[in-house]
């Protein structure tokens, strides 16, 4: 039987590779996107294990509520990006800087 | 009777605000009637004020007519304080007043101010009446300060003049500085009795005297000695004591009917006056005294000296009045109260009547003011010539003439009293005789005797002044001839100014003169004997030598004692000094305030300075605004675990 402490642990382990991508990501603006859902991913593995460890099902039900929103994000996202695509012909980290002061 | 009082007061107010605001409509005719009618009332009111009191007995009015507020136990109203003293200067004032302004008409006739002239001294006359009738201290203050600025708008009355405009803004800005004590002294009453009301505060003039100030521990002042000194501050920048008197000879550059009436008769002797109505609070401190006799005494001497010397035959009136007022501030000074007021009425006629006679001159001459280009003036201006005769003579004292009267009662209790300083003060008056008629007679032997020095055009054209003018001459030459012969003796030696006036009785010194009184008749008699007398004779005589019988000897002695004659030229340097360290100074000060404390401080350092740091920490914060979304996520990342650190380890 294998304990908490390491599902929880891999959840961290997802979550930090999640956190790495957004910072070193310097080209694709979809990777950051995939980022995103990593982490979202991450916190699901969390409600799970301990859903399972606690004999709760409630966590398992938030889990499906998550992967719904998250869907739902990515599309609106995707279809974001598409626009922008359209409108400066490049989806690189690096070109989107019109929030600079 | 307190509708006469208020009458008295608002009948020239009246006939000020027809006369300065309706002045285009009511034309110069409506304006000088309505305003010699205002006062005219005034004077005749006056007079029957003056005649209840003295002669049916009247009791003293003290009353308030109009309370403006009360706070706090502080009542601030206006109401009058009707005895001897104010009914008598109420007189005065609304005489002279009424004679300048008949003699106005013909002075003025020429003017395009000729309206506003009469509505400034009627409001004269209303603010000064206000002064001496008040009975309370904020009352005073009122008519004390609106005298100042009518005397500001006087002396600028031709504001076309860059010489009237300096001496308006110098009369103004000198009786600030007097001002300014004058408040304080008032505060000082204030805080030690509770009180304005004149009646309540001389009631607990014990207490001012009972306290002390404590500016350190060990150090303190005696509350009276302050009190009075700062009272008399104010008296010293109307009344023209030294160093204060600055702004006097300068006033001359207004027209003549005010000097005479300003800045001769009635405003400059506001200041004797109030000392006179303080006198319980001045009785209670020997130094205060003191202080009033060194410094009237060096203004009596001193200040006449400079009239010797000029040649402005409306400046050495100027001068010579300074030199009276200084008299009347030595009596104030040896307690003598009731010399000073006897000395301030006759001197209010003799010498509104000696600048009215200068002014006469000064229209017959085409405003020519320089005495070196007069002369012989006696054979084309009969009147003038024998009215100015006459208050030369009262100037001088000579017996039998009003001022004879109060000049030589004054001397006499200078020499009878004991106060810290009266030897000073004793020369210096029995000098001063002299001086006086030294230059009272230059002014009189340069202008009416001696060869016709004007130009042909001038001399021409010579010829008496009209009946307004002269009429006011003859009304006025007639008290300064004999009113002292019939009230020196009820009103200096007698009962005249008991209940307005206190003398603690061992500082009565007229009670001691007054012990050798037996009658007007006897006095004059008995003043031959004394020194004063021959004094000014000698005066009369030197002036007589110098200026009419050997007049090189006069340019001898001015090129002998040129250093002499240089000094009182500058006018013993208080001008230099007022310009060069005072007004520099100020100046100096000012320029350092407003580019140190209004550029660099408020303007550079706390509004541009205030915007510019808004500007630079904004300029710095903008570099954290990356614009890229992972610094973003970076600093909300950073947080999240310092939040979570802090949870963990609090």
């Amino acid at each position: 039987m294998i304990s908490l402490t390491y599902v929880l642990a891999l959840s961290g382990i997802l979550f930090a590779i999640a956190v790495a991508g957004v910072f070193l990501n310097r080209k694709n603006i979809i990777v950051l996107l995939m980022c995103i859902e990593l982490m979202l991913l991450a916190v699901n593995f969390n409600f799970v294990a301990f859903s399972r460890f606690r004999g709760d099902i409630a966590g398992q039900i938030f889990v499906f509520f998550i992967l719904t929103v998250a869907a739902a994000e990515a599309a609106i996202g995707l279809a974001i990006l598409v626009v922008l695509f359209r409108e400066r012909s490049s989806i690189e980290v690096e070109d989107l800087d019109t929030l600079q002061g | 009777m307190q509708t006469i009082y208020l009458t008295i007061v608002l009948a020239p107010l009246i006939a000020c605000l027809i006369a300065g605001l309706f002045g285009k409509a009511v034309g110069r005719v409506g304006a000088q009637s309505v305003t010699i009618l205002g006062v005219a009332i005034s004077c005749a009111l006056s007079f029957y004020v003056l005649y209840q009191q003295v002669f049916e007995g009247a009791p003293t009015f003290n009353g308030t007519v109009y309370t403006w507020l009360v706070s706090d136990g502080l009542q601030l109203s206006v109401g009058f304080l009707i005895d001897h003293l104010s009914a008598m200067m109420m007189a005065v004032v609304s005489f002279v007043s009424l004679m300048v302004h008949i003699y106005t008409i013909g002075y003025m006739a020429d003017d395009d101010g000729y309206q506003r002239f009469f509505s400034y001294i009627s409001l004269f006359t209303f603010s000064m009446l206000m002064l001496v009738m008040a009975n309370n201290f904020l009352q005073l203050f009122f008519g004390w300060e609106a005298v100042g600025v009518v005397s500001y708008l006087l002396i600028g009355f031709w504001y076309k003049k860059p010489t009237a405009i300096f001496a308006s803004l110098k009369a103004f800005l000198v009786n600030r500085v007097g001002d300014f004590g004058f408040v304080l002294g008032i505060a000082a009453v204030l805080r030690y009795t509770g009180s304005l009301d004149y009646v309540t505060v001389f009631g607990h003039a014990s207490q001012i005297a009972a306290a002390q100030i404590h500016i350190t521990s060990t150090v303190s002042w005696s509350a009276i000695t302050f009190t009075c000194i700062c009272l008399f501050i104010g008296a010293m920048a109307k009344s023209a004591q030294v160093p204060l008197h600055i702004w006097l000879p300068d006033s001359m550059e207004g027209p003549t009917p005010i000097s005479a009436l300003i800045h001769a008769a009635t405003m400059v002797t506001a200041g004797i006056f109030m000392v006179a109505r303080m006198s319980p609070l001045f009785e209670l401190s020997e130094t205060a005294l003191s202080f009033v006799l060194v410094i009237g005494s060096t203004t009596a001497f001193f200040m006449g000296l400079i009239g010797i010397v000029s040649n402005d035959i409306k400046r050495v009136i100027a001068y010579s009045t300074l030199s009276q007022l200084g008299y009347m501030t030595v009596a104030l000074g040896v307690s003598a109260y009731g010399a000073g007021i006897f000395h301030l009425m006759t001197h209010a006629f003799f010498k509104a009547l000696l600048f009215l006679a200068a002014g006469s001159v000064i229209i017959a001459m085409h405003h020519e003011q320089d005495m070196r280009k007069m002369g012989g003036l006696r054979k084309h201006m009969p009147i003038t010539y024998w009215t100015c005769l006459i208050g030369c003579l009262a100037l001088i004292g000579f017996p039998g003439t009003s001022g004879f009267f109060s000049k030589d009662s004054l001397i006499e209790a200078v020499g009878a009293s004991h106060r810290a300083g009266h030897a000073y003060a004793y020369i210096c008056v029995v000098a001063g005789v002299f001086v006086t008629g030294l230059y009272t007679f230059r002014m009189f032997i340069m202008t009416f005797l001696g060869k016709e020095r004007m130009d042909h055009h001038t001399q021409e054209h010579l010829h008496e002044s009209p009946w307004v003018v002269t009429v006011p001459l003859i009304l006025l030459a007639i008290p300064s001839a004999i009113i002292g012969w019939f009230t020196v003796g009820p009103m200096l030696f007698g009962k005249f100014f008991e209940g307005s006036i206190f003398v603690a009785p061992a500082n009565n010194v007229l009670e001691h003169v007054g012990e050798e009184f037996h009658g007007s008749a006897s006095f004059v008699l008995s003043a031959f004997l004394a020194l004063p007398v021959w004094l000014a004779g000698l005066g009369v005589l030197t002036a007589y030598v110098f200026f009419l019988w050997r007049p090189e000897w006069a340019d001898a002695a001015q090129a002998r004692f040129k250093w002499l004659y240089t000094i009182l030229i500058d006018k013993f340097g208080f001008d230099w000094v007022n310009e060069h360290i005072i007004m520099a100074g100020a100046r100096l000060l000012g320029g350092g305030l407003w580019r140190v404390g209004d550029q660099l401080v408020i303007d550079d350092g706390m509004v541009n300075g205030s915007a510019r740091t808004v500007g630079w920490l904004g300029s710095v914060m903008r570099y954290a605004q990356s614009g890229y979304l992972y610094h973003y996520a970076f600093a909300m990342i950073l947080g999240l675990a310092a939040l979570l650190l802090w949870l963990i380890w609090r």
